[in-house]
Protein backbone atom coordinates (compact mmCIF):
# COMPACT_ATOMS: atom_id res chain seq x y z
CA UNK A 1 0.00 0.00 0.00
CA UNK A 2 1.27 3.42 -0.97
CA UNK A 3 2.19 5.37 2.15
CA UNK A 4 0.85 8.86 2.74
CA UNK A 5 3.60 11.12 1.41
CA UNK A 6 2.59 13.99 3.68
CA UNK A 7 2.92 11.70 6.67
CA UNK A 8 6.41 10.70 5.53
CA UNK A 9 7.36 14.36 5.15
CA UNK A 10 6.20 15.00 8.71
CA UNK A 11 8.25 12.04 9.89
CA UNK A 12 11.36 13.42 8.18
CA UNK A 13 10.86 16.76 9.92
CA UNK A 14 10.40 14.96 13.22
CA UNK A 15 13.54 12.83 12.70
CA UNK A 16 15.63 15.97 12.07
CA UNK A 17 14.20 17.59 15.18
CA UNK A 18 14.98 14.52 17.28
CA UNK A 19 18.49 14.36 15.83
CA UNK A 20 19.04 17.97 16.86
CA UNK A 21 17.76 17.09 20.31
CA UNK A 22 20.36 14.31 20.48
CA UNK A 23 22.99 16.84 19.44
CA UNK A 24 21.94 18.98 22.40
CA UNK A 25 22.78 16.02 24.64
CA UNK A 26 26.06 15.26 22.92
CA UNK A 27 27.95 17.29 20.34
CA UNK A 28 30.14 14.21 19.74
CA UNK A 29 27.77 12.97 17.04
CA UNK A 30 28.36 13.77 13.35
CA UNK A 31 25.31 15.96 12.93
CA UNK A 32 25.71 17.06 9.31
CA UNK A 33 26.38 13.49 8.12
CA UNK A 34 23.30 12.28 9.98
CA UNK A 35 21.00 14.90 8.45
CA UNK A 36 21.58 14.04 4.79
CA UNK A 37 20.14 10.48 4.75
CA UNK A 38 16.96 11.25 6.74
CA UNK A 39 14.50 10.82 3.84
CA UNK A 40 16.24 7.53 2.93
CA UNK A 41 15.70 6.19 6.47
CA UNK A 42 12.11 7.43 6.56
CA UNK A 43 11.25 5.81 3.21
CA UNK A 44 12.88 2.52 4.22
CA UNK A 45 11.26 2.25 7.66
CA UNK A 46 8.01 4.29 7.66
CA UNK A 47 7.47 3.69 3.94
CA UNK A 48 7.85 -0.02 4.78
CA UNK A 49 10.30 -0.69 1.98
CA UNK A 50 12.21 -2.80 4.51
CA UNK A 51 10.82 -5.94 6.09
CA UNK A 52 11.78 -5.82 9.77
CA UNK A 53 10.71 -7.10 13.16
CA UNK A 54 11.65 -4.90 16.13
CA UNK A 55 10.90 -7.72 18.57
CA UNK A 56 13.10 -10.24 16.77
CA UNK A 57 15.93 -8.35 15.13
CA UNK A 58 17.50 -11.59 13.84
CA UNK A 59 14.22 -12.72 12.22
CA UNK A 60 15.27 -14.79 9.19
CA UNK A 61 12.68 -13.19 6.91
CA UNK A 62 13.90 -9.63 7.46
CA UNK A 63 15.61 -7.53 4.82
CA UNK A 64 19.19 -6.81 5.81
CA UNK A 65 20.10 -3.14 6.06
CA UNK A 66 23.85 -2.61 6.22
CA UNK A 67 24.87 0.88 7.21
CA UNK A 68 28.34 1.44 5.88
CA UNK A 69 28.49 5.06 7.10
CA UNK A 70 27.22 4.62 10.65
CA UNK A 71 28.58 7.99 11.80
CA UNK A 72 25.82 9.39 9.61
CA UNK A 73 23.13 7.17 11.07
CA UNK A 74 22.50 8.75 14.46
CA UNK A 75 19.28 10.01 12.85
CA UNK A 76 18.17 6.39 12.70
CA UNK A 77 18.10 6.19 16.52
CA UNK A 78 14.78 8.04 16.89
CA UNK A 79 13.22 5.92 14.16
CA UNK A 80 14.34 2.62 15.72
CA UNK A 81 13.16 3.76 19.15
CA UNK A 82 9.82 4.91 17.73
CA UNK A 83 9.32 1.52 16.04
CA UNK A 84 10.11 -0.37 19.24
CA UNK A 85 13.62 -1.69 18.56
CA UNK A 86 14.59 -0.23 21.92
CA UNK A 87 13.12 2.01 24.62
CA UNK A 88 12.58 5.66 23.67
CA UNK A 89 14.09 6.67 27.00
CA UNK A 90 17.46 5.58 25.58
CA UNK A 91 17.41 8.57 23.21
CA UNK A 92 18.04 10.81 26.20
CA UNK A 93 21.21 8.88 27.00
CA UNK A 94 23.10 8.90 23.69
CA UNK A 95 26.85 8.89 24.39
CA UNK A 96 26.21 8.83 28.14
CA UNK A 97 27.91 6.37 30.47
CA UNK A 98 26.56 2.81 30.08
CA UNK A 99 24.32 3.70 27.12
CA UNK A 100 24.54 1.43 24.08
CA UNK A 101 23.87 4.33 21.72
CA UNK A 102 27.26 5.76 20.79
CA UNK A 103 28.28 8.46 18.36
CA UNK A 104 28.97 5.68 15.84
CA UNK A 105 26.30 2.97 15.99
CA UNK A 106 27.52 -0.63 16.15
CA UNK A 107 25.81 -3.98 15.91
CA UNK A 108 25.14 -3.89 19.65
CA UNK A 109 22.32 -1.44 18.82
CA UNK A 110 19.15 -3.43 18.04
CA UNK A 111 18.44 -2.89 14.34
CA UNK A 112 22.07 -2.55 13.26
CA UNK A 113 23.39 -5.66 11.52
CA UNK A 114 27.14 -5.12 11.32
CA UNK A 115 30.12 -3.31 12.81
CA UNK A 116 31.00 -0.55 10.36
CA UNK A 117 32.84 2.33 11.99
CA UNK A 118 35.78 2.03 9.61
CA UNK A 119 34.58 3.04 6.16
CA UNK A 120 34.49 1.02 2.98
CA UNK A 121 33.58 -2.38 4.45
CA UNK A 122 29.79 -2.39 4.30
CA UNK A 123 29.34 -3.26 0.65
CA UNK A 124 31.77 -6.21 0.77
CA UNK A 125 30.11 -7.72 3.85
CA UNK A 126 26.72 -7.06 2.24
CA UNK A 127 27.85 -9.00 -0.85
CA UNK A 128 28.63 -11.98 1.40
CA UNK A 129 25.22 -11.68 3.03
CA UNK A 130 23.51 -11.37 -0.37
CA UNK A 131 25.33 -14.45 -1.63
CA UNK A 132 24.29 -16.39 1.48
CA UNK A 133 20.65 -15.33 1.08
CA UNK A 134 20.62 -16.41 -2.57
CA UNK A 135 22.04 -19.77 -1.58
CA UNK A 136 19.18 -20.17 0.91
CA UNK A 137 16.68 -19.17 -1.81
CA UNK A 138 15.59 -16.39 0.51
CA UNK A 139 13.35 -13.58 -0.70
CA UNK A 140 15.02 -11.11 1.66
CA UNK A 141 16.95 -8.23 0.11
CA UNK A 142 20.12 -6.52 1.21
CA UNK A 143 20.12 -2.72 1.36
CA UNK A 144 23.33 -0.82 2.00
CA UNK A 145 23.75 2.83 2.87
CA UNK A 146 27.10 4.20 1.81
CA UNK A 147 28.56 7.67 1.72
CA UNK A 148 30.01 9.17 -1.43
CA UNK A 149 33.32 10.07 0.23
CA UNK A 150 33.54 6.45 1.30
CA UNK A 151 33.81 5.46 -2.37
CA UNK A 152 37.47 6.55 -2.20
CA UNK A 153 38.19 3.32 -0.31
CA UNK A 154 39.61 0.68 -2.67
CA UNK A 155 37.83 -2.22 -0.98
CA UNK A 156 34.50 -0.71 -2.09
CA UNK A 157 35.48 -1.24 -5.72
CA UNK A 158 36.52 -4.83 -5.05
CA UNK A 159 32.96 -5.33 -3.85
CA UNK A 160 31.40 -3.36 -6.75
CA UNK A 161 33.13 -5.71 -9.19
CA UNK A 162 32.19 -8.77 -7.15
CA UNK A 163 28.50 -7.84 -6.93
CA UNK A 164 27.99 -7.57 -10.67
CA UNK A 165 30.15 -10.57 -11.55
CA UNK A 166 28.09 -12.70 -9.17
CA UNK A 167 24.82 -11.09 -10.36
CA UNK A 168 23.68 -10.16 -6.88
CA UNK A 169 20.22 -8.99 -7.90
CA UNK A 170 19.09 -9.05 -4.27
CA UNK A 171 21.44 -6.20 -3.41
CA UNK A 172 20.49 -2.51 -3.44
CA UNK A 173 23.16 0.05 -2.67
CA UNK A 174 22.02 3.53 -1.66
CA UNK A 175 24.61 6.27 -1.93
CA UNK A 176 24.00 9.26 0.29
CA UNK A 177 25.58 11.56 -2.27
CA UNK A 178 26.04 14.60 -0.03
CA UNK A 179 29.18 15.63 -1.92
CA UNK A 180 31.20 16.69 1.09
CA UNK A 181 33.64 14.63 3.13
CA UNK A 182 35.55 15.78 6.19
CA UNK A 183 37.77 18.52 4.82
CA UNK A 184 36.31 19.59 1.51
CA UNK A 185 33.92 18.95 -1.35
CA UNK A 186 34.50 15.41 -2.61
CA UNK A 187 35.06 16.67 -6.16
CA UNK A 188 38.10 18.64 -4.94
CA UNK A 189 39.58 15.55 -3.28
CA UNK A 190 38.85 12.70 -5.70
CA UNK A 191 36.43 13.67 -8.43
CA UNK A 192 34.17 10.67 -9.07
CA UNK A 193 31.92 12.30 -11.63
CA UNK A 194 30.23 10.94 -13.62
CA UNK A 195 29.36 8.48 -10.87
CA UNK A 196 26.38 7.00 -12.73
CA UNK A 197 28.62 6.10 -15.64
CA UNK A 198 31.12 4.38 -13.39
CA UNK A 199 28.45 2.10 -11.96
CA UNK A 200 26.96 1.42 -15.41
CA UNK A 201 30.35 0.39 -16.76
CA UNK A 202 30.64 -1.98 -13.81
CA UNK A 203 27.30 -3.51 -14.93
CA UNK A 204 25.08 -2.11 -12.21
CA UNK A 205 21.56 -0.79 -12.69
CA UNK A 206 21.66 2.90 -11.73
CA UNK A 207 18.95 5.31 -10.65
CA UNK A 208 19.47 8.87 -9.48
CA UNK A 209 17.05 10.87 -7.35
CA UNK A 210 16.75 14.01 -5.29
CA UNK A 211 17.46 12.43 -1.91
CA UNK A 212 15.28 14.93 -0.07
CA UNK A 213 12.20 14.37 -2.21
CA UNK A 214 10.57 11.67 -0.15
CA UNK A 215 8.23 10.56 -2.94
CA UNK A 216 11.09 10.15 -5.39
CA UNK A 217 13.16 8.27 -2.83
CA UNK A 218 10.24 6.01 -1.89
CA UNK A 219 9.21 5.28 -5.49
CA UNK A 220 12.77 4.52 -6.59
CA UNK A 221 13.54 2.23 -3.69
CA UNK A 222 10.28 0.40 -4.18
CA UNK A 223 10.83 -0.13 -7.89
CA UNK A 224 14.46 -1.15 -7.40
CA UNK A 225 13.41 -3.64 -4.77
CA UNK A 226 10.79 -5.18 -7.03
CA UNK A 227 12.79 -5.07 -10.25
CA UNK A 228 13.95 -8.43 -11.53
CA UNK A 229 17.25 -8.62 -13.37
CA UNK A 230 20.60 -10.24 -13.22
CA UNK A 231 22.39 -7.25 -11.78
CA UNK A 232 22.92 -5.36 -8.55
CA UNK A 233 21.26 -1.96 -8.23
CA UNK A 234 22.38 1.40 -6.95
CA UNK A 235 20.32 4.42 -6.01
CA UNK A 236 22.34 7.61 -6.08
CA UNK A 237 20.48 9.95 -3.76
CA UNK A 238 21.64 13.53 -4.26
CA UNK A 239 21.50 15.06 -0.82
CA UNK A 240 22.66 18.09 1.09
CA UNK A 241 25.03 17.50 3.95
CA UNK A 242 23.61 19.18 7.05
CA UNK A 243 20.11 19.39 5.47
CA UNK A 244 17.72 21.30 7.70
CA UNK A 245 20.34 23.36 9.54
CA UNK A 246 21.24 26.50 7.56
CA UNK A 247 24.63 26.91 9.26
CA UNK A 248 25.64 23.45 8.01
CA UNK A 249 24.01 23.16 4.60
CA UNK A 250 26.64 23.12 1.89
CA UNK A 251 29.35 24.34 4.20
CA UNK A 252 32.42 22.32 3.10
CA UNK A 253 33.53 22.05 6.72
CA UNK A 254 30.11 21.10 8.10
CA UNK A 255 31.42 17.65 9.10
CA UNK A 256 33.52 19.18 11.82
CA UNK A 257 31.66 22.42 12.49
CA UNK A 258 30.13 22.57 15.93
CA UNK A 259 27.05 24.53 16.84
CA UNK A 260 26.46 26.32 20.10
CA UNK A 261 23.46 25.52 22.28
CA UNK A 262 21.71 28.80 21.44
CA UNK A 263 22.26 28.24 17.72
CA UNK A 264 20.58 24.84 17.97
CA UNK A 265 17.69 26.29 19.97
CA UNK A 266 17.19 28.98 17.36
CA UNK A 267 17.18 26.42 14.55
CA UNK A 268 14.66 24.33 16.47
CA UNK A 269 12.44 27.38 17.03
CA UNK A 270 12.70 28.66 13.48
CA UNK A 271 12.27 25.40 11.59
CA UNK A 272 11.02 22.71 13.94
CA UNK A 273 8.31 24.44 15.96
CA UNK A 274 10.03 24.07 19.31
CA UNK B 1 47.53 -41.25 7.65
CA UNK B 2 50.65 -42.51 5.91
CA UNK B 3 49.30 -41.15 2.63
CA UNK B 4 49.68 -37.71 4.23
CA UNK B 5 53.42 -38.25 4.59
CA UNK B 6 54.33 -36.23 1.50
CA UNK B 7 51.35 -33.94 1.35
CA UNK B 8 51.40 -30.25 2.20
CA UNK B 9 49.33 -28.92 5.09
CA UNK B 10 47.01 -27.13 2.67
CA UNK B 11 46.28 -30.32 0.72
CA UNK B 12 45.64 -32.33 3.88
CA UNK B 13 43.31 -29.66 5.24
CA UNK B 14 41.46 -29.10 1.96
CA UNK B 15 40.94 -32.87 1.58
CA UNK B 16 39.40 -32.86 5.05
CA UNK B 17 37.15 -29.90 4.28
CA UNK B 18 36.17 -31.55 0.97
CA UNK B 19 34.85 -34.58 2.86
CA UNK B 20 32.88 -32.29 5.20
CA UNK B 21 31.42 -30.33 2.27
CA UNK B 22 29.92 -33.53 0.87
CA UNK B 23 27.59 -33.80 3.87
CA UNK B 24 27.46 -30.27 5.23
CA UNK B 25 25.81 -27.86 2.80
CA UNK B 26 26.56 -24.93 5.12
CA UNK B 27 30.21 -24.78 4.12
CA UNK B 28 31.67 -22.24 1.68
CA UNK B 29 35.27 -22.25 0.48
CA UNK B 30 36.66 -18.94 -0.83
CA UNK B 31 40.01 -18.27 -2.41
CA UNK B 32 41.81 -15.09 -3.44
CA UNK B 33 42.94 -16.71 -6.69
CA UNK B 34 45.25 -19.03 -4.80
CA UNK B 35 45.37 -22.76 -5.42
CA UNK B 36 46.50 -26.16 -4.23
CA UNK B 37 46.40 -29.56 -5.92
CA UNK B 38 43.62 -30.67 -3.55
CA UNK B 39 41.61 -27.57 -4.38
CA UNK B 40 41.10 -28.60 -8.02
CA UNK B 41 38.71 -31.35 -7.00
CA UNK B 42 36.89 -29.15 -4.51
CA UNK B 43 36.26 -26.33 -6.95
CA UNK B 44 35.08 -28.75 -9.60
CA UNK B 45 32.71 -30.71 -7.34
CA UNK B 46 31.32 -27.79 -5.32
CA UNK B 47 30.97 -25.12 -7.99
CA UNK B 48 28.21 -23.33 -6.08
CA UNK B 49 30.10 -23.22 -2.79
CA UNK B 50 33.59 -22.52 -4.04
CA UNK B 51 34.21 -18.90 -4.95
CA UNK B 52 37.36 -17.38 -6.32
CA UNK B 53 36.96 -13.74 -5.31
CA UNK B 54 39.95 -12.72 -7.42
CA UNK B 55 43.14 -11.05 -6.29
CA UNK B 56 41.20 -9.13 -3.69
CA UNK B 57 42.08 -10.25 -0.18
CA UNK B 58 40.19 -7.41 1.51
CA UNK B 59 37.02 -8.47 -0.23
CA UNK B 60 37.83 -12.11 0.57
CA UNK B 61 37.49 -11.32 4.26
CA UNK B 62 34.38 -9.20 3.82
CA UNK B 63 32.56 -11.80 1.71
CA UNK B 64 33.53 -14.44 4.28
CA UNK B 65 32.22 -12.25 7.11
CA UNK B 66 28.91 -11.68 5.31
CA UNK B 67 28.40 -15.39 4.66
CA UNK B 68 29.26 -16.18 8.28
CA UNK B 69 26.63 -13.68 9.47
CA UNK B 70 24.14 -15.80 7.50
CA UNK B 71 25.34 -18.80 9.55
CA UNK B 72 27.60 -20.39 6.97
CA UNK B 73 30.91 -21.99 7.91
CA UNK B 74 33.52 -20.29 5.78
CA UNK B 75 37.07 -21.16 4.76
CA UNK B 76 39.11 -18.40 3.15
CA UNK B 77 42.35 -19.25 1.39
CA UNK B 78 45.25 -16.98 0.46
CA UNK B 79 49.01 -16.50 0.77
CA UNK B 80 49.76 -15.89 4.45
CA UNK B 81 51.25 -12.35 4.41
CA UNK B 82 48.44 -11.04 2.21
CA UNK B 83 45.79 -12.92 4.17
CA UNK B 84 46.85 -11.25 7.39
CA UNK B 85 48.49 -7.94 6.60
CA UNK B 86 46.68 -6.75 3.47
CA UNK B 87 43.44 -7.27 5.31
CA UNK B 88 44.11 -6.42 8.92
CA UNK B 89 41.32 -3.89 9.23
CA UNK B 90 38.79 -6.17 7.53
CA UNK B 91 39.83 -8.91 9.95
CA UNK B 92 39.70 -6.60 12.94
CA UNK B 93 36.33 -5.02 12.23
CA UNK B 94 34.37 -7.76 10.49
CA UNK B 95 35.73 -10.82 12.30
CA UNK B 96 37.38 -9.90 15.60
CA UNK B 97 34.99 -7.12 16.71
CA UNK B 98 31.91 -8.52 14.97
CA UNK B 99 32.30 -11.99 16.49
CA UNK B 100 31.96 -10.51 19.95
CA UNK B 101 28.34 -9.71 19.04
CA UNK B 102 27.30 -12.53 16.69
CA UNK B 103 28.99 -15.91 16.14
CA UNK B 104 31.27 -15.82 13.11
CA UNK B 105 32.84 -19.08 11.95
CA UNK B 106 35.47 -17.92 9.48
CA UNK B 107 38.67 -19.90 9.05
CA UNK B 108 41.50 -17.96 7.46
CA UNK B 109 43.98 -20.33 5.87
CA UNK B 110 47.27 -18.53 5.28
CA UNK B 111 49.79 -20.54 3.30
CA UNK B 112 53.50 -19.79 3.32
CA UNK B 113 54.18 -18.66 6.86
CA UNK B 114 57.64 -17.74 8.08
CA UNK B 115 60.20 -18.21 5.35
CA UNK B 116 58.27 -20.88 3.43
CA UNK B 117 58.70 -18.71 0.36
CA UNK B 118 62.42 -18.46 0.98
CA UNK B 119 63.33 -17.32 -2.53
CA UNK B 120 60.54 -14.79 -3.03
CA UNK B 121 61.93 -11.99 -0.90
CA UNK B 122 60.53 -10.03 2.04
CA UNK B 123 57.16 -9.19 0.43
CA UNK B 124 56.34 -12.91 0.58
CA UNK B 125 57.98 -13.67 3.92
CA UNK B 126 55.49 -13.83 6.77
CA UNK B 127 57.31 -13.07 10.00
CA UNK B 128 54.74 -10.86 11.73
CA UNK B 129 51.63 -13.05 11.67
CA UNK B 130 52.03 -14.74 15.06
CA UNK B 131 52.27 -11.39 16.84
CA UNK B 132 49.53 -9.55 15.00
CA UNK B 133 47.00 -12.36 14.91
CA UNK B 134 47.52 -13.25 18.57
CA UNK B 135 46.70 -9.66 19.37
CA UNK B 136 43.12 -9.87 18.13
CA UNK B 137 40.43 -10.63 20.73
CA UNK B 138 38.12 -13.57 19.95
CA UNK B 139 40.62 -15.14 17.51
CA UNK B 140 42.07 -18.64 17.57
CA UNK B 141 45.60 -18.93 16.16
CA UNK B 142 46.66 -22.34 14.90
CA UNK B 143 50.32 -22.91 14.03
CA UNK B 144 50.72 -26.62 13.25
CA UNK B 145 53.97 -28.46 12.80
CA UNK B 146 52.58 -31.45 10.92
CA UNK B 147 49.77 -32.86 8.83
CA UNK B 148 48.22 -34.94 11.59
CA UNK B 149 47.47 -31.80 13.62
CA UNK B 150 46.09 -30.19 10.48
CA UNK B 151 43.81 -33.17 9.91
CA UNK B 152 42.60 -33.03 13.53
CA UNK B 153 41.83 -29.36 13.16
CA UNK B 154 39.17 -29.93 10.47
CA UNK B 155 36.52 -31.10 12.97
CA UNK B 156 37.55 -28.43 15.46
CA UNK B 157 37.17 -25.70 12.82
CA UNK B 158 33.56 -26.68 12.24
CA UNK B 159 32.70 -27.18 15.90
CA UNK B 160 34.17 -23.94 17.29
CA UNK B 161 32.19 -21.00 15.94
CA UNK B 162 34.87 -18.36 16.15
CA UNK B 163 37.21 -16.65 13.74
CA UNK B 164 40.44 -18.58 13.32
CA UNK B 165 43.78 -18.07 11.66
CA UNK B 166 45.50 -21.20 10.36
CA UNK B 167 49.14 -20.58 9.52
CA UNK B 168 50.35 -23.30 7.17
CA UNK B 169 53.84 -23.99 5.94
CA UNK B 170 53.95 -24.20 2.15
CA UNK B 171 56.32 -27.19 2.03
CA UNK B 172 55.47 -30.82 2.82
CA UNK B 173 56.81 -31.67 6.28
CA UNK B 174 57.33 -35.09 7.91
CA UNK B 175 54.55 -36.26 10.23
CA UNK B 176 55.29 -35.92 13.95
CA UNK B 177 52.03 -36.93 15.56
CA UNK B 178 51.15 -40.05 13.60
CA UNK B 179 51.93 -42.43 16.46
CA UNK B 180 50.81 -40.19 19.31
CA UNK B 181 47.67 -41.41 21.09
CA UNK B 182 47.20 -38.90 23.91
CA UNK B 183 47.02 -35.70 21.88
CA UNK B 184 44.55 -33.12 23.19
CA UNK B 185 44.28 -30.47 20.51
CA UNK B 186 42.69 -27.89 22.79
CA UNK B 187 45.66 -27.90 25.17
CA UNK B 188 47.45 -26.12 22.33
CA UNK B 189 50.81 -27.81 22.87
CA UNK B 190 52.43 -31.21 23.25
CA UNK B 191 55.68 -32.32 24.86
CA UNK B 192 57.11 -34.25 21.92
CA UNK B 193 60.22 -35.23 23.84
CA UNK B 194 60.76 -35.26 27.56
CA UNK B 195 64.17 -34.04 28.71
CA UNK B 196 66.17 -32.54 31.52
CA UNK B 197 67.47 -29.07 32.27
CA UNK B 198 66.82 -27.45 28.86
CA UNK B 199 63.52 -27.34 26.97
CA UNK B 200 63.10 -26.04 23.43
CA UNK B 201 59.65 -24.53 22.83
CA UNK B 202 58.95 -24.16 19.15
CA UNK B 203 56.10 -23.74 16.70
CA UNK B 204 55.44 -24.72 13.08
CA UNK B 205 58.43 -25.50 10.90
CA UNK B 206 60.90 -24.79 13.71
CA UNK B 207 59.70 -27.82 15.66
CA UNK B 208 61.38 -29.91 12.96
CA UNK B 209 64.62 -27.97 13.53
CA UNK B 210 64.26 -28.55 17.28
CA UNK B 211 63.88 -32.29 16.70
CA UNK B 212 67.01 -32.30 14.54
CA UNK B 213 68.86 -30.60 17.39
CA UNK B 214 67.57 -33.25 19.80
CA UNK B 215 69.12 -35.96 17.66
CA UNK B 216 72.52 -34.44 18.49
CA UNK B 217 71.84 -33.50 22.10
CA UNK B 218 69.97 -36.29 23.84
CA UNK B 219 68.66 -34.92 27.08
CA UNK B 220 66.84 -31.77 25.92
CA UNK B 221 63.06 -31.56 26.01
CA UNK B 222 60.87 -30.41 23.13
CA UNK B 223 57.50 -28.73 23.43
CA UNK B 224 55.58 -28.04 20.24
CA UNK B 225 53.16 -25.12 20.63
CA UNK B 226 50.51 -25.46 17.92
CA UNK B 227 47.65 -23.31 19.16
CA UNK B 228 49.10 -19.96 20.14
CA UNK B 229 45.76 -18.54 21.25
CA UNK B 230 44.10 -19.72 23.39
CA UNK B 231 46.13 -22.53 24.96
CA UNK B 232 46.17 -24.28 28.31
CA UNK B 233 48.69 -21.98 29.98
CA UNK B 234 48.44 -23.68 33.33
CA UNK B 235 49.34 -27.06 31.90
CA UNK B 236 52.07 -25.58 29.74
CA UNK B 237 53.61 -23.98 32.81
CA UNK B 238 53.46 -27.27 34.65
CA UNK B 239 55.33 -28.87 31.77
CA UNK B 240 57.98 -26.15 31.60
CA UNK B 241 58.43 -26.06 35.38
CA UNK B 242 60.30 -29.39 35.19
CA UNK B 243 63.16 -27.67 33.39
CA UNK B 244 65.79 -25.09 34.38
CA UNK B 245 66.05 -23.31 31.07
CA UNK B 246 63.70 -22.62 28.18
CA UNK B 247 64.68 -21.59 24.66
CA UNK B 248 61.97 -20.45 22.25
CA UNK B 249 62.35 -20.97 18.51
CA UNK B 250 60.02 -19.46 15.93
CA UNK B 251 60.24 -18.49 12.29
CA UNK B 252 59.08 -14.99 13.01
CA UNK B 253 60.38 -11.69 14.37
CA UNK B 254 61.54 -12.13 17.96
CA UNK B 255 61.00 -9.84 20.99
CA UNK B 256 57.80 -8.40 19.54
CA UNK B 257 54.79 -10.40 20.61
CA UNK B 258 55.46 -13.80 19.09
CA UNK B 259 55.91 -17.22 20.68
CA UNK B 260 58.75 -15.82 22.82
CA UNK B 261 56.44 -13.21 24.35
CA UNK B 262 53.82 -15.85 25.06
CA UNK B 263 56.29 -18.11 26.89
CA UNK B 264 57.88 -15.18 28.69
CA UNK B 265 54.46 -14.11 29.96
CA UNK B 266 53.58 -17.60 31.18
CA UNK B 267 56.87 -17.93 33.09
CA UNK B 268 56.60 -14.43 34.50
CA UNK B 269 52.97 -14.79 35.62
CA UNK B 270 53.84 -17.96 37.49
CA UNK B 271 56.84 -16.35 39.21
CA UNK B 272 58.82 -19.22 37.89
CA UNK B 273 62.46 -20.01 38.54
CA UNK B 274 62.63 -21.43 35.03
CA UNK B 275 64.70 -19.07 32.95
CA UNK B 276 63.81 -18.09 29.39
CA UNK B 277 67.45 -18.01 28.42
CA UNK B 278 67.22 -17.47 24.69
CA UNK B 279 64.63 -16.28 22.19
CA UNK B 280 65.53 -17.58 18.77
CA UNK B 281 63.96 -16.49 15.53
CA UNK B 282 64.30 -13.70 13.03
CA UNK B 283 66.05 -10.50 14.09
CA UNK B 284 64.47 -7.10 13.66
CA UNK B 285 65.34 -6.76 9.95
CA UNK B 286 63.68 -7.81 6.71
CA UNK B 287 65.60 -10.42 4.77
CA UNK B 288 66.74 -9.69 1.21
CA UNK B 289 69.37 -12.45 1.23
CA UNK B 290 68.57 -15.30 -1.08
CA UNK B 291 69.21 -18.88 -0.21
CA UNK B 292 67.66 -22.01 1.19
CA UNK B 293 65.62 -21.71 4.32
CA UNK B 294 68.34 -23.18 6.54
CA UNK B 295 70.80 -20.62 5.20
CA UNK B 296 68.41 -17.79 6.11
CA UNK B 297 68.05 -19.34 9.55
CA UNK B 298 71.83 -19.46 9.90
CA UNK B 299 72.00 -15.73 9.17
CA UNK B 300 69.60 -15.27 12.08
CA UNK B 301 71.29 -17.67 14.46
CA UNK B 302 68.39 -20.11 14.54
CA UNK B 303 69.57 -22.97 12.33
CA UNK B 304 70.35 -26.40 13.77
CA UNK B 305 74.09 -25.80 14.18
CA UNK B 306 73.64 -22.43 15.88
CA UNK B 307 71.12 -23.87 18.31
CA UNK B 308 73.41 -26.81 19.13
CA UNK B 309 76.22 -24.34 19.89
CA UNK B 310 73.94 -22.24 22.11
CA UNK B 311 72.89 -25.33 24.08
CA UNK B 312 76.47 -26.58 24.44
CA UNK B 313 77.48 -23.15 25.78
CA UNK B 314 74.73 -23.33 28.39
CA UNK B 315 75.74 -26.85 29.37
CA UNK B 316 79.31 -25.75 29.88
Amino acid sequence: MMPNINELKKKALWVRKETLEIYRITSDIRLASSLSPVEIFVALYYGKILKYNPKNTRWEGRDRFIISKPHGAVSLYPILADLGFFDKKELKRVCQKSSFLGSIPDAIVPGFETVNGALGHGLGVACGIALGLKKKNSHSKVFILSGDGELNEGAVWEAIMFASHHRLDNLILIIDNNKISMLDYCKNIIDLTPLEEKFRIFKWKVKTVNGHNIKEVYDSLKSLKEEKGNYPKVLIANTIKGKGVPQLENNPLCHIKSLKEDEIINVLKDYYEL
Amino acid sequence: MSSNQLKTMRDIFIDGVYEKMKKNKQIFFLSADFGAPALDKLRKDFKDRFINVGIAEQNLINIAAGLALENYIVYAFAIAPFMTMRTYEQIRQNLSISSQINPVNVNLIGVGTGLSYDLSGPSHHCLEDISIMRLLPNFIVFSPSDGKLVDEFVDYSIRIKKPKYLRFDSKPLPLLYDEIQDLNLENGFYELKKGKKICLVSTGYMTHTALRVAKKINDIGIVDAFILKPLNEKLLFKTLAKYDYVITIEEGFINNGGLDSLISKILHDNQSNVKLINRLGINDKHIFDLGERDYLHKLNNCDKESIIKIIRDINE
